[in-house]
């Protein structure tokens, strides 16, 4: 099992501190990562990622430091997914996924009938077969995010990071995507996502609510006390109620 | 044949046929002529090629392969060159002066477009930054063409020659040119395409780029050093010639939108065939005079890009 382990990092962007001295153990199945705007969600999932290189503390995964890893062996090992907007070009749908086969073929392999065979099997969980032969600026922001997600599940990797995969989505991708982010912890993967939206992250395993840079909580998604941490974090201007078995987190609008 | 058909009584299939069959034909064709056409075309084709590699690299459709500071290092080279030999045993000594007009005005073009790019790899301490690499590189041409500027100013005598460099000129490409610039298509070509994934993968952005395991660092200095070994034979040779590597990759992305590994390949030869047909027309259109093709370049270059402009903002 791919273990992903954060001791004690910390973080500065500039004169703000990011993160202070967090510890996290992401454990198997889907961690969501919850806060309000500035927390340090984004950045520690870069973190983990090896995409950030923490000022103090360090990041293991399987336990050897992430900086020792050789970077296409970490790729394997780690599949990431940005927040969409830096994403351009005339690639078409099928070339950017096929991207995401680069850890396995370096620069200069050929892809073989396994590779394509992944990111056929990519596009359809994602859903974008349809119009893999469109170029990536030619769709819509939310095709893009599913294409953006598709190429994130060609690599194959056995540790999926999501960063606010849901942005663009409409309500019935926003569901698609949760069914397939559970699909894929059930074939045993181990996805952490950071997400904007409480409801959706209530589906999530195990959330870790951060604020100011801190884990303030962390928990199944029916532990009480992290739902008293998450309304207590956005100053209660939420609620969590339950509603057909499932945990859904409301604006609080009444005075 | 478009390029061995111009000559100075203008363009001409008869005329081409007469020269052959006269006295000076070979002499004409074969040693004035051809090389000047292949050389047109592989200045071109090093322009384009260096074009793509830098709108990739620095993810940037506006970027010119001579932002890190390559053209401003040529023009000062050429400069010292001319400079020298106005002031030797004047303001420097007789030797320096005999040393620096020796080194010949297309290797110190050579020299200088290289000086230029290390600078600003010094300055942007490495590639690793493409934001830091695109600032080092307008410090580094601001920089020396004022010290091209200062120079100039001492010696009013190299302005003349300096100025026909920048307007950029296919007129003295010979054979030792050609075979130059080829040597540095071979080198460069291969190189770039090698790491065309890598620029795919670099649309997504840094991050999921490096997330894809590419050695960044890496792969941008390898880039950095074929976009420098293009621009810098490319200007050495031929002066300073605008537009062409920023216009041929557009030009290859409209119409035949691909992956870098075709964008680069097909930007060559769109660069090749752009200035060689620039080249007829420079030496065509005032024959038996000829119009400085990098003015001709220019002039061509930047009425597409604003026709391209006023038709995006029309959509």
């Amino acid at each position: 099992m791919t273990m992903l382990m954060a001791r004690q990092v910390s973080v500065a962007l500039g004169d703000t501190q990011a993160l202070q001295r967090v510890s996290l153990a992401v454990r198997p199945g889907w961690t969501a990562i919850v806060g309000p705007n500035g927390a340090g969600k984004s950045t520690l999932l870069r973190v983990l990622a090896g995409l950030q290189r923490p000022d103090a503390g360090d990041v293991q995964l399987n336990g050897r430091p992430l900086a020792h890893w050789p970077l296409r062996e970490r790729a394997m090992q780690m599949a990431w997914l940005a927040q969409q907007g830096e994403a351009s070009g005339e690639l078409t749908v099928r070339e950017v996924v096929h991207l995401g086969r680069l850890p396995r073929l370096g620069l200069f392999s050929a892809p073989t009938e396994q590779d394509e065979a992944r990111v056929d099997q990519a596009m359809a969980d994602a859903e974008c077969t349809p119009w893999q032969q469109r170029r990536l600026h030619e769709l819509s922001g939310g095709e893009r995010q599913r294409v953006l997600l598709a190429r994130a599940l060609a690599v194959g990797a056995p540790l999926l990071l999501l960063d606010e995969p849901t942005t663009h989505l409409d309500p019935p991708h926003q569901v698609a995507l949760v069914r397939l982010v559970q699909r894929q912890v059930r074939a045993g993967t181990t996805v952490v996502s950071v997400l904007h939206d409480l409801s959706l992250a209530l589906r999530a395993d195990h959330l870790v609510v951060m604020d100011h840079g801190r884990i303030c909580a962390e928990g199944s998604r029916d532990d009480p006390a992290l739902h008293a941490a998450l309304v207590g974090v956005f100053a209660g201007a939420i609620r969590i109620r339950s509603i057909d078995s499932h945990w859904l987190a409301m604006a609080h609008l009444e005075d | 044949m478009a390029g061995l058909a111009a000559g100075s009584e203008g363009w001409s299939l008869v005329g081409l046929a007469q020269t052959w069959g006269g006295p000076d034909g070979a002499l004409i064709i074969g040693q004035i002529r051809a090389p000047r056409t292949l050389g047109a075309w592989l200045t071109g084709a090093l322009l384009g090629l260096a074009g793509a590699t830098a709108q990739g690299l620095f993810r940037n459709p506006l970027a010119d392969p001579y932002l890190l500071g390559s053209a401003s290092g040529a023009s000062l080279g050429v400069v010292l060159v001319l400079a020298a030999s106005v002031l030797g045993g004047h303001a420097i000594s007789p030797a320096t002066a005999d040393a620096v007009a020796r080194l010949g005005l297309v290797s110190a073009a050579f020299a200088g477009a290289l000086l230029g790019v290390l600078l600003t790899l010094t300055l942007a301490r490495g590639a690793q930054q493409t934001t830091r690499l695109l600032l080092a590189g307008v410090v580094v041409g601001v920089v020396l063409s004022a010290l091209s500027d200062l120079v100039t100013t001492a010696a009013p005598d190299a302005l003349r020659g300096k100025q026909a460099f920048l307007l950029g000129s296919t007129g003295f490409l010979g054979w030792s040119s050609c075979v130059a610039l080829a040597f540095g298509l071979v080198i460069t070509l291969p190189l770039s395409w090698r790491l065309a994934r890598a620029l795919d993968a670099l649309t997504l952005g840094i991050d999921s780029a490096h997330s894809l395991g590419l050695a960044l660092p890496r792969v941008r200095l390898a880039l950095v050093a074929a976009l420098a070994l293009a621009t810098g034979l490319a200007v050495s040779q031929a002066g300073l010639i605008a537009f062409v590597g920023l216009v041929s990759p557009h030009l290859v992305r409209r119409f035949a939108p691909a992956p870098h590994g075709f964008t680069l390949v097909a930007s060559a030869a769109t660069g090749g065939t752009l200035l060689l047909m620039a080249d007829v027309l420079a030496r065509t259109l005032i024959a038996p005079q000829e119009v400085p093709v990098g003015v001709l370049t220019a002039m061509l270059g930047g009425s597409y890009l604003i026709w391209l402009l006023h038709r995006r903002r029309n959509s």
